[in-house]
């Protein structure tokens, strides 16, 4: 895991130092609320629908048990004894108080972490693969790359102050975990004819009203030359991005209004000027220096196959259960990647509450090396757990209430915080997903059902992926009441699709309902081995609507 | 409005100047649009002149007419656009301008660390900005992780040297 030094530690504390004074000037009454906003917005601080919420940075979703404990420490003693992890691999609170902000901060720069970035626009919080450093197909570990572009990027002058917030995600192997096409620059790493690693570019993703897929720019960005090309399209995009309309100042629009070729074309314009002066030039010692800090933990030499584990998966049918959804498969033998779901059913998608992140930090200091990821997913994930340690973590997981066994399947739903947090929301998205969450809890029929995504959004913001859940649900407001549009056929891996609207909005009591009228329909024409999104490939999304509207 | 020029509050020695109004005598800033339609006109007062560029008029737009211009002044309609940050370094990067670079319009003090780096040298602020508001906000980093346009060391560089000092110190 990458450790700060002297200088890292610095800009961290000459951050909190500086937010600080920000806080007092608001508290003092210097500033008012208009004046503070872009300053608290540079540092996580939103004002919600209730109170402030401050977001923290949690750079490519890793973490190690004693960050954990810290955010765990904060959650008691600034907000509510929990905290709120989101799509952005980031940790929400919802409820401290302005005056606490700096304090809260200065406790998190004392375990290296802090708030920078995570809101206003500019470059935000690079995310990545929960299973970085662990999937069996990688190429390289993507959290190199991101430690990379997260310094790069703090405190970017120029890019500081964009047409809008700006999102970079990276991805390692050809299975996209890290949801690239919808980032504003997606980055993927591969390998050349000649075995040389480097980047493949895509630009011009992202969700929000106007949903789009990333176009591929550039085949191979050497790796010495990857911040001079980033450095190339942060700069087109901050001289020709619309500034006129907020909805359409995203980099999106840019690349949709000129085209994929002109927009590569401008870059690499822009990168050929921007690599003659060698100032951006990544010198091979540092990204040495850098992928030291994620070299592989210490393995040991293991037989894959454990007694322990399937002996236990005999006896035990909720561990033999949660193995099936919730493990995955690793790189290195006797090993595998456990994902802890943050999808009880019947709770708030991605919540946790301090003792859990006290129980998750404990377990992964003993079974995984210390450290553990946050998924885009809203879940979290030890890497590197001993396969004979299974039963050992389930049973520990299942102590803290942390043993759902539904990655991946119905129940492990995307949900925004909508009407209960949001000020901009049309309609509620975490009661809607605890609906669902119990209409489906029987796990029998979650595992028949087999992988299945729902997302949910509270307004047009997108911020619950609505757009790419195989089953997407839009809130709307329709006269002050609330709606909820249905989307098919969304995903956001290598295969990355907008969902199809499927007609009129449903009310408040119909919607799940109508959500499980899709799964029975698909249930109905599925062929052997079919995912639900598989089957909406080949089927398209007329069935569905028929079942939907019919008339009787 | 007050002028900070390298560091120095000082007094602003150029008149900035309406397209319709009558020019003063002494040192003027003018539109891109004046500049363009009175250039020999200007050039032939033999002052001090200076441009000023709205958001989206471009330093390329200029690039040619730079060894006339003792001032660049780039213009912020709002703290939110953050165009000019490209303008200044593009000015002083690409363009090799060494004049002067102007910040003017809505320029905060919570911004002037940023443009302090992308080469501005003189920024015009609030009139409530003191000395201390100043420094304060132009040294909230003393560190700075990538290379801009004001020359400091970044991190990655800081860095290298202490592992090659450190390396020589064992050799010895
Ligand atoms: C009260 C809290 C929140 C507010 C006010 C808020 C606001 C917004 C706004 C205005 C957008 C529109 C972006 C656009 O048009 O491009 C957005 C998008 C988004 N938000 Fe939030 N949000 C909040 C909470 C969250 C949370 C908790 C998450 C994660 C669980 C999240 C994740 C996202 C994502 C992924 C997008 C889509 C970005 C894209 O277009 O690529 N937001 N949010
Ligand atoms: S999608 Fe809308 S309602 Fe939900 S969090 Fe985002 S802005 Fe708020």
């Amino acid at each position: 895991m990458y450790r700060y030094d002297e200088f890292d530690y610095q800009i961290v504390n000459e951050r909190v130092a500086q937010f600080r004074g920000q806080v007092a000037r608001r508290l003092s009454g210097e500033l008012t609320e208009d004046e503070f906003k872009p300053l608290r917005l540079m540092n996580g601080v939103y004002l919600q629908l209730h109170a402030y919420m401050i977001r923290v940075a949690i750079p490519y979703g890793t973490l190690s048990s004693k960050q954990l404990r810290m955010l765990a420490h904060i959650g008691r003693k600034y907000d509510r004894g929990y905290g709120h992890f989101t799509t952005r691999q980031n940790l929400q609170f919802n409820w401290p108080a302005l005056k606490d902000m700096p304090d809260l901060l200065h406790d998190l720069a004392t375990v290296e972490m802090h708030a920078i970035q995570t809101s206003g626009n500019c470059i935000r919080n690079v995310t990545s693969d929960q299973y970085a450093g662990a999937a069996k197909d990688e190429i390289e570990d993507p959290r190199i790359v991101s430690e990379i572009i997260r310094q790069w990027s703090t405190f970017h002058p120029e890019f500081s102050f964009l047409p809008r917030k700006f999102k970079i995600a990276v991805s390692g192997t050809p299975d996209d975990r890290a949801a690239i096409r919808v980032h504003d620059i997606g980055i993927q790493i591969v390998r050349d004819g000649k075995d040389a690693i480097g980047y493949e570019i895509y630009v011009g993703g992202g969700l929000g009203r106007t949903p789009m897929i990333g176009k591929k720019i550039a085949d191979f960005v050497p790796k010495e030359d990857l911040l001079a090309y980033l450095e190339a399209i942060m700069r087109v995009y901050n001289m020709y991005g619309r500034r006129d309309n907020i909805y359409k100042a995203r980099i999106k629009i840019l690349v949709h209004e000129i085209g994929a070729e002109e927009m590569k074309r401008q870059v690499d314009v822009e990168f050929a000027e921007i690599r003659k002066t060698g100032a951006l030039h990544l010198p091979a010692e540092e990204v040495a220096r850098i992928q030291a800090y994620f070299a592989p933990p210490g393995y040991e030499t293991l037989p894959d196959e454990s007694t322990e584990l399937n002996k236990a998966v005999l006896a035990d049918r909720d561990f033999a259960n949660w193995v099936k959804s919730n493990v995955a498969a690793h790189k290195v033998p006797g090993y595998a990647i456990v994902n802890i779901s943050l999808k009880p059913i019947g709770g708030t998608p991605g919540d946790c509450s301090s003792d859990q992140m006290d129980a998750v930090a404990d377990i992964a200091e003993k079974y995984s090396f210390d450290e553990l990821r946050v998924t885009h997913e809203q879940n979290l994930t030890l890497a590197d757990v001993r396969k004979k340690d299974l039963p050992a973590v389930h049973a520990a997981l299942k102590a803290a209430g942390l043993a759902t066994a539904n990655i991946n399947l119905i129940t492990d739903q995307i949900a925004c915080p909508g009407l209960d947090y949001c000020a901009l929301a049309n309609a509620r998205s975490i009661p809607l997903a605890q609906q669902i969450s119990e209409r489906f809890s029987d796990l029998d029929r979650q595992h028949d059902i087999g992988e299945l995504k729902i997302n949910t959004s509270g307004c047009i913001n997108a911020c619950g992926h609505h757009h790419v859940g195989h089953i997407g649900i839009l809130g709307v407001d329709k006269k002050g009441v609330e709606y909820y549009q249905v989307t098919l056929g969304g995903a956001a891996d290598e295969k990355t699709a907008i969902g199809d609207i499927v007609g009129p909005a449903f009310t408040e009591e119909q919607i799940v309902d109508a959500i499980e009228t899709i799964v029975t329909t698909y249930l109905g024409l599925r062929q052997p081995g079919e995912r639900f999104i598989d089957t909406y490939r080949r089927t398209g999304i007329d069935p569905f609507k028929e079942s939907l509207y019919a008339t009787h | 409005m007050q002028l900070i020029r390298n560091g120095k509050f000082v007094a602003d020695d150029f008149a900035t100047v309406g397209d319709e109004d009558a020019l003063p005598d002494g040192a003027v800033i003018v539109s891109l649009e004046r500049w363009q339609k009175e250039r020999d006109a200007l050039t032939a007062r033999n002052t001090p002149l200076g441009v000023r560029l709205k958001s989206g008029q471009e330093p390329s737009a200029i690039a040619d007419d730079l060894d006339k211009l003792k001032v660049v002044a780039l213009e912020f309609p709002v703290y939110r656009n953050g165009r000019a940050y490209s303008y200044a370094r593009l000015l002083r990067e690409r363009h090799g301008y060494t004049g002067e670079v102007r910040a003017v319009g809505n320029v905060l003090r919570d911004q002037f660390h940023f443009m302090v780096r992308c080469g501005f040298d003189a920024l015009e602020v609030a009139d409530n900005i003191t000395p201390e508001i100043w420094a304060e906000s132009v040294g909230a980093f003393s560190l700075s992780y990538q290379p801009a346009t004001d020359g400091r060391e970044p991190v990655l560089s800081l860095r290298q040297r202490l592992a090659a000092r450190a390396s020589a110190r064992e050799a010895v």
